[in-house]
Order: structure tokens, then C-alpha cells, then sequence
């Protein structure tokens, strides 16, 4: 039986030689994503934003009256819904945020709910009401706090971990491949305004955890070449490094992209957020992994010292008994 | 390396399969078909559904700390008054304030302080294991006193107060006759309830909305329709509007601040109608105690109004025909049927000790829930299917040991969850589709190092062993670090978000033993036996 091979057994891309040009341009990817996230901003959920959240169908339609939906509740004056399809034609979900006023008003998102679902229920017929969320301004405030630390400590935990594990430089490489993953995927959250609520950061830290596989993958073989090859430049060694891996990180990516696809495709409507940021994020966790995480090395200073146990004293007494001998 | 003795090779074995066995229940649950009668008998303990896939609804209540300590104030102002009279003689005290929180009052005879020190201090205990009082006492410029709450007994009351509420919250749900309610106090001052099935919580949320605080307080005779309109009380007197539905809705009564009862005495309250209206009322029903200073406040004021006070806003204020001795009374007050039995449960539950406010509330239709079940499970079923195609045409034989794999580490996630009695949400079934995307991981490091080891020219065996040695490293740190990333997302995520954190985690347990473990015995077992010269991989 002959076997599929992803990646021809030679293979050897010079991905280094590059590295400059495509540093630059991951470098400015990320300033435009902040840029992004900072101008344009998140559409952030209710989970963030605080507000209510209606999810509904409309039994007697084949496709939702999004137009009059938007029309009934921009009328009850908290502003411009966000309305979207969800799942079936007609099924829509309704957004309102929560006016800037009352953000100290715990029961404020419960008002607007009685108020929403009442005007929706009094003009549509066939309103069904599948679900409804709503987050008061103060819980909406915590979840985004919250958020923002297990971001922040995930990232650092992880890169902490692999400077016990490796050297300093190989931390400071994870780190800096994890922040370029987190920065494109909330600057892809911006640009195409995509829901971003509490499962959107589970998708942040499931890409932060499957990138990284990748990186330690790719550090993991560069560590052992480091201690077999001491005379080999580090470029040239990297690039060994990622060849001899680019077979498993081609399968790997290949079969969570496979997984994810019918998920993708007829997976619950709910959970598409989670999915599409997972999907993407495989792709710039790779990327990373191969065009950040390996490329900083050289600049950090990382050569074959770095995995040799540093020579004692009485190893110098030794080799200089041997010496004389 | 590869050497399998036969007490490790069972006990492998043993460990798969037990957890295996115990998905079989959730199975059955999440496919939507009756567990058999039989089976039941041996084991029958599944995962629970989170809401977002049975449907029903979660509701976030939050108490105000600030108002417990209000309301302490305001007990011990009365503790402190009535000691002060009942003291032999009467110690008179004035100037009464109760601002910043803290209780101050003047001793109108400095002689009298320290005869009121010994009075007043019975009335403060111990707080908490530390030893320190519940208030502090302090004495200035000679003759006032200043009575402060320190944060120990602060932290006491609302503690208590916290407690107290969910066990009255529990009653007025289980009043409704919901099914398998979950009633958690969460941090300090939260209480989180989930009902599944529940489809509409409107009623749930103005049960517990209601705190049923229930008063009987004489009517101000002779205040003035004009005082009330202003909202100026005349000395002893309060002003109390009424409540929405009720005769006084929009209007406001004068009752006396003192004398009155309390609805904490109440044994029962039921939905009933009026003999001569026909109107809904509740019936309500007092301990002996209660009955006994409700005859005696009803005997004295024969003739005159007295009000019915729910939650500081008048109900109704009946004139007092005769007095009520039997113990029973009736309030009217507007009441529909729904209403009157809905202020019945939240009588005979109690009185919430403090106020709850909802501060998040999520409700997922049924229909829904059993939708995503079904699309999840087919775009798992469609995803392993494409994963196992994608290794067995690239890894052959290793490929079959790393799927059969990845069936037994779908199956012992969902035993282990079952055994935990965690919580499946939607996001746990994108957590096992990821799971299983990224358990092959471990396979896919292992045999692309065979692959290069027979490159190298090892043969058969070495290969096999080196090269699952050699992925190890890897295969570990990995999953250590993807440890940490779910560990912090179930520390700092929420309800659905934790549920996909807690797939994440078990799974990565599971897949390192299922794709590291057992591949090897099996591949051990293969290479003993056969002991081929060649390998397809």
C-alpha cells in the first residue's frame, strides 16, 4: 500500500531567508489590528457590553423581517439594534446594548428585555421566543475584566513555562508569537466585525494553546539540533528545524482544520463564533509558529551555547590535567 | 520500551474500559433515547446537559451589601432605644442619628453613660473566629455614644443574610413546582439559579423579586390629605405609598412608625377568595405568638384602619370591624388569582432577608437545545470521519491504532465527565471536536518520527521505540501548556465557556494516555508478534 506523503521526504524551503520582509510585514499586521481594534473597535456582545440579547424565530416565515425587526426595536429608543440571521432564514438574533446612562443600573437590562420581547411578541404573530440572554452593565463589566486577565496570565503562564523548560529566548519567542496570534485574531474580529464575547475568548485560548503546540514542535527540534550540529549557523539550523517538522505541522493543522469544518458548515448557529475564530486562528498559529517563533532566535542571541551545561571549575582543571598528560 | 508485561497490558485494558462503560448512560441521554430499566439498575450516572443544550433558564440574583448593613442599623437603633427605656430608671437619651453607617446618640445625663455602656454592650457579641466584636463602642466629649460596625460583623450579616436567602429562594422555586432546580450561592452576595426547562422565568424572576416583607401598621387618622401629598410625616408617623394594582396606586397613606406587627410570625398563607367580593385574597395564618399580639392590636383599635404593608408599599387599609381572634386573616389589595397565590408563596416562604435584584438572566428555548445536540453530534460525526480517512491513508497501520485511539478518548471523556458529573454545554461539544482534531496531534509526532528514524536507516524496532521516545518531549510540554491555558479559562470563564475548558482539560488527560499509551501497547503487541523486516508507514 503506498502511503500519502503531505510533504515530499527532501523537502527543504528556505523559510529563513525571508525572514526579514516577512517580519516587517507580520510587524505591521499587528499595528493594524491594534490600530483596527482601537478605531474601529469590537462588536462586543452582551456578554461585554451588557444589554439584551434576543434569539428568535419566526415560525410562520421563510425568512426573518430583519428590516421591520430593526424598525420595531430601533422605535423603543436604546439605539440601533444589531440584528442577524442565525442559523435558519428565519431565525434572527437581536442585539441592544445598554444605553451608557444606566450602566449602574443593575436591573436596566432586565427593563430592556420586558420592553424588547413585548414589542417584538405585540407586532410579529409568529414571534417564537428561543432564547434570551441579559447581562447587566455590572456582571457585563466583570466578564470583560475577567477576560482580559485570563488573556493576559495565559499568555505569560505559558511563556514562563517555556523559559524553565528551554531558555529565556525561546520564552521571549513564544511570547512574542502568542501576542502576534491574539493581536491578528482580535484585528480579524475588528475588520469583520464578528461577535466578541466570552466564547470568543475560549477561542482565543484554545488558538493560544494550539499554536503553541506548533512553536514547542518546532523549539523542541531545535534544541535537539542545536546539541547535534554545534557547528552549524543558526539560520541554516532553524531551517533544518522546521523541514524536519513540516511534515507533522501540515498534518496537524490539516486534520483540526478537518475536524473543524463540519462544524463550521453544519455545526449549531451558536456556536459559528467559536468555530470561524478557532479556524482562523489555526492558520495564523501556524504561521507563527514557523515565521515568529523561530526567526526571533536569531536575533535573540540563541546559538549552540545555549544548551551546554555551563563548564566548572573542576572541569577546567580536568581538561587542563588532561592536557598536560 | 516496547516490552508490554501481561499485569500492565490488563490493567491498561481495565482503565479504558471502565471508562468507557461509564459513557454509556450519557450516551443514551445525548442521542435522546431512554437509558433501559436494566441497565439503570447497574450504573446510571450521565453528564448533565448544560442549559444552552436541555434548555431552560439561568438567573444571576445579586443582594446590595450596603442594605443588610442599613437594615442592622437600624435593628440595633431599635435595640438600643428600647434598652434605654426599659432601663430602671429610664435612661433618656436624644439626638439620634444613624448617618455614615454608624449609630450616634447623646446621654442627656453624663451621670447615666456608664450605666448605658453596660446596657448597650450585651446587645454586641463576637464576629467570626478572630475574637472581634460585631460593633464597636466608643464614648465622646463625655456623653455620646457612637455604636460603628466593624467589617467583621459587616461580613457576618450579610454572610448570614446570604444563607437565609438561598434557602428561601429554594422554597419559593420549589412552591412552583419547577423540576430540578440548581440553587448555588456564588462569591459573596450572588445567588445563581438554573432551571432547566424552564422556558419563561417572568414568573420566577417576580417571585424572587419579591422580598414579602408583610407589615401591620396603624393608620395616621389624623394626618392631613395635604401632609401626605407633600411626603411630610408628622412626628411618629411614616409615609408609605401604595402599591402598584392596589386601591392606593399612585397615592400615598400616614401610618404610625410603631405598634404595628410583623409577618414573621406567619405559619401558612394560602390563595383563597372573598366570602362577599369574590375577590382573590390570601389567607394567612399566625404562630400563637403572632396570634396572640394580632387579637390584642385588632381588640384595641376596633374602628379604626389599620394598613397592610408589603415590601414598604400599602396594599390595603381595611377598617378593623372586630377583632381577629382565630389567628387568620385576609389581605386584599388587588389581587388577580396569580398574584394573590404568587404573594402566598412568597409569604409562606419567608421573607428574603434582602433585596435581590437580577443582574443577568439567559433562557434557551428546548427546541433549540435538542437542535444543537443533533448538529453538534453530526459534525463530530462527520469530523472524526474525515480525520480518520486523512490518517489512515497517511499513516496505514499506524494510522488504524491512532483512530481506534481516538475512539476510545472520545468515549473516556465523556466517561470521565459522567463520573465528575460535570456539565456537557455547547461549547464542550466545539471543545470535543477541537479534541479531537488535536488528539491525533500526539500521533501524527509520533509516526512522522518513525517515519524519519527509518529514513535514517534504524530498523524496525529501534525505529518504533526512538521514535516514540523521541515525540515524547514534545507530546508532554505541549499538553502542559495547554493545561495552563485551560486551567485559567475554567478559573476565569463563565458558565458554557467552562464547560468547553473542562472538555479541554479532561481530554487532555485522556488523549495523551489513549494516543501515547495504548497506541504503543497495540504497536508492542503488532511488532512481537509479526516481527516484520519492513515498515509501511
Amino acid at each position: 500500500m503506498k502511503l500519502l506523503k503531505l510533504v515530499p521526504d527532501d523537502t527543504n524551503i528556505k523559510f529563513l531567508k525571508y525572514r526579514v520582509p516577512f517580519y516587517v510585514i507580520s510587524v505591521l499586521l499587528i499595528i493594524a489590528s491594534w490600530a483596527l481594534v482601537l478605531t474601529n473597535g469590537l462588536n462586543y456582545g452582551v456578554d461585554f457590553a451588557g444589554g439584551q440579547e434576543v434569539r428568535a424565530t419566526f415560525t410562520e416565515s421563510a425568512e426573518a423581517p430583519v428590516a421591520e425587526v430593526r424598525e420595531v426595536v430601533g422605535d423603543l429608543g436604546y439605539g440601533e439594534p444589531v440584528v442577524q440571521r442565525f442559523g435558519e432564514p428565519n431565525q434572527v438574533s437581536i442585539r441592544v446594548r445598554l444605553p451608557d446612562e444606566v450602566a449602574d443600573d443593575k436591573e436596566a437590562a432586565q427593563r430592556i428585555a420586558n420592553e424588547v420581547v413585548a414589542a417584538l411578541q405585540s407586532d410579529f404573530p409568529d414571534f417564537r421566543l428561543d432564547g434570551n440572554d441579559n447581562v447587566s452593565g455590572k456582571v457585563s463589566g466583570e466578564f470583560f475584566t475577567q477576560a482580559q486577565w485570563a488573556l493576559l496570565f495565559a499568555m505569560l503562564a505559558i511563556a514562563l513555562y517555556i523559559w524553565i523548560r528551554f531558555e529565556w529566548q525561546f520564552g521571549v519567542g513564544a511570547l512574542f508569537a502568542l501576542f502576534h496570534d491574539v493581536s491578528l485574531t482580535l484585528g480579524m474580529f475588528a475588520i469583520l466585525q464578528l461577535e466578541f464575547n466570552l466564547t470568543t475568548i475560549a477561542a482565543i485560548l484554545a488558538i493560544i494553546g494550539y499554536s503553541l503546540n506548533d512553536t514547542i514542535v518546532v523549539y523542541d527540534r531545535i534544541r535537539e539540533n542545536l546539541k547535534k550540529f554545534r557547528k552549524m549557523p543558526i539560520p541554516e539550523l532553524l531551517d533544518l528545524s522546521v523541514n524536519e517538522t513540516l511534515a507533522r505541522t501540515v498534518m496537524t493543522s490539516l486534520t483540526l482544520l478537518v475536524a473543524l469544518l463540519p462544524l463550521l458548515l453544519f455545526g449549531p448557529a451558536a456556536l459559528f463564533g467559536l468555530t470561524s475564530a478557532i479556524f482562523l486562528g489555526i492558520f495564523v498559529g501556524t504561521y507563527s509558529s514557523v515565521y515568529m517563533a523561530a526567526p526571533i532566535l536569531i536575533w535573540l542571541g540563541v546559538d549552540s551555547h545555549s544548551f551546554v551545561p555551563e563548564e566548572t571549575e573542576l572541569d577546567k582543571q580536568e581538561k587542563a590535567a588532561r592536557g598536560l598528560a | 520500551m516496547l516490552d508490554f508485561p501481561q499485569w500492565k497490558r490488563i490493567w491498561l485494558w481495565g482503565l479504558t474500559l471502565v471508562f468507557c462503560l461509564a459513557a454509556v448512560p450519557s450516551l443514551f441521554a445525548l442521542s435522546g433515547q431512554k437509558y433501559p430499566e436494566p441497565l439503570a439498575k447497574i450504573y446510571d450516572q450521565s453528564v448533565n446537559l448544560g442549559l444552552d443544550l436541555a434548555g431552560g433558564s439561568h438567573i444571576l440574583l445579586e443582594a446590595e451589601p450596603t442594605q443588610v448593613a442599613a437594615q442592622r442599623l437600624e435593628t440595633m437603633e431599635e435595640s438600643v432605644s428600647a434598652a434605654m427605656r426599659r432601663a430602671d430608671p429610664r435612661i433618656r437619651i436624644g439626638d439620634i442619628s444613624r448617618r455614615e453607617g454608624r449609630l450616634t446618640f447623646m446621654v442627656e445625663n453624663p451621670a447615666d453613660v456608664d450605666r448605658a455602656r453596660d446596657l448597650i454592650e450585651p446587645l454586641t457579641t463576637g464576629a467570626g473566629l478572630t475574637g472581634q466584636r460585631d460593633w464597636t463602642i466608643q464614648v465622646v466629649d463625655g456623653q455620646r455614644f457612637v455604636i460603628a460596625p466593624t467589617q467583621a460583623g459587616i461580613d457576618q450579616a450579610v454572610n448570614n443574610a446570604m444563607e437565609t436567602a438561598v434557602e428561601v429562594v429554594r422554597k419559593r422555586i420549589d412552591a412552583l413546582g419547577t423540576r430540578e432546580p440548581t440553587i448555588i450561592r456564588q462569591g459573596d452576595n450572588r445567588i445563581v439559579v438554573q432551571v432547566p426547562g424552564l422556558q419563561d422565568p417572568g414568573e420566577l424572576k417576580d417571585l424572587l423579586g419579591q422580598t414579602a416583607k408583610l407589615e401591620f401598621k396603624l393608620v395616621d387618622v389624623e394626618a392631613q390629605a395635604s401632609e401626605i401629598q407633600e411626603g411630610i410625616a408628622r412626628p411618629g408617623s411614616q409615609i408609605i405609598p401604595g402599591a402598584p394594582g392596589s386601591d392606593f396606586e399612585g397615592s400615598a397613606i400616614a401610618v404610625k412608625r410603631l405598634g404595628g406587627i410583623k409577618g414573621d410570625t406567619l405559619t401558612d398563607a394560602r390563595q383563597s377568595f372573598d366570602a362577599q367580593t369574590n375577590e382573590a385574597v390570601v389567607t394567612i395564618t399566625f404562630d400563637s405568638s403572632g396570634g396572640q399580639r394580632f387579637a390584642k392590636l385588632t381588640r384595641e383599635n376596633v374602628n379604626r384602619p389599620f394598613a397592610i404593608i408589603l415590601d414598604d408599599q400599602v396594599l390595603s387599609a381595611p377598617n378593623i370591624n372586630e377583632p381577629i381572634l382565630g389567628g387568620t386573616a385576609q389581605i386584599s389589595g388587588g389581587f388577580t388569582v396569580e398574584s394573590a397565590n404568587q404573594l402566598a408563596i412568597s409569604l409562606r416562604s419567608g421573607a428574603l432577608p434582602v433585596d435581590l435584584s437580577v443582574i443577568e438572566e439567559r433562557t434557551v428555548g428546548p427546541d433549540l437545545g435538542a437542535d444543537s445536540i443533533e448538529a453538534g453530534m453530526l459534525a463530530m460525526g462527520v469530523g472524526s470521519m474525515l480525520v480518520i480517512v486523512l490518517m489512515i491513508v497517511t499513516y496505514g497501520r499506524f494510522g488504524v491504532y491512532s483512530t481506534v485511539a481516538l475512539a476510545f478518548n472520545v468515549l473516556m471523556i465523556l466517561g470521565i465527565m459522567a463520573i465528575l458529573n460535570t456539565t456537557l454545554t455547547l461549547p464542550g461539544i466545539a471543545g470535543f471536536v477541537l479534541t479531537i482534531g488535536a488528539a491525533v496531534d500526539a500521533n501524527v509526532l509520533i509516526n512522522e518520527r518513525i517515519r524519519e528514524e527509518r529514513k535514517r536507516g534504524r530498523r524496525v524496532v529501534a525505529a518504533v521505540e526512538n521514535g516514540y521516545k523521541e515525540a515524547s518531549r514534545a507530546i508532554y510540554d505541549a499538553n502542559i501548556t495547554n493545561f495552563i491555558a485551560g486551567v485559567l479559562l475554567f478559573l476565569f470563564g463563565s458558565g458554557p465557556v467552562r464547560g468547553f475548558a473542562v472538555v479541554l482539560v479532561i481530554g487532555l488527560f485522556t488523549s495523551v494516555f489513549t494516543a501515547v499509551v495504548l497506541t504503543r501497547m497495540w504497536v508492542a503487541m503488532w511488532l512481537r508478534k509479526k516481527r516484520p523486516s519492513e515498515l509501511v508507514i
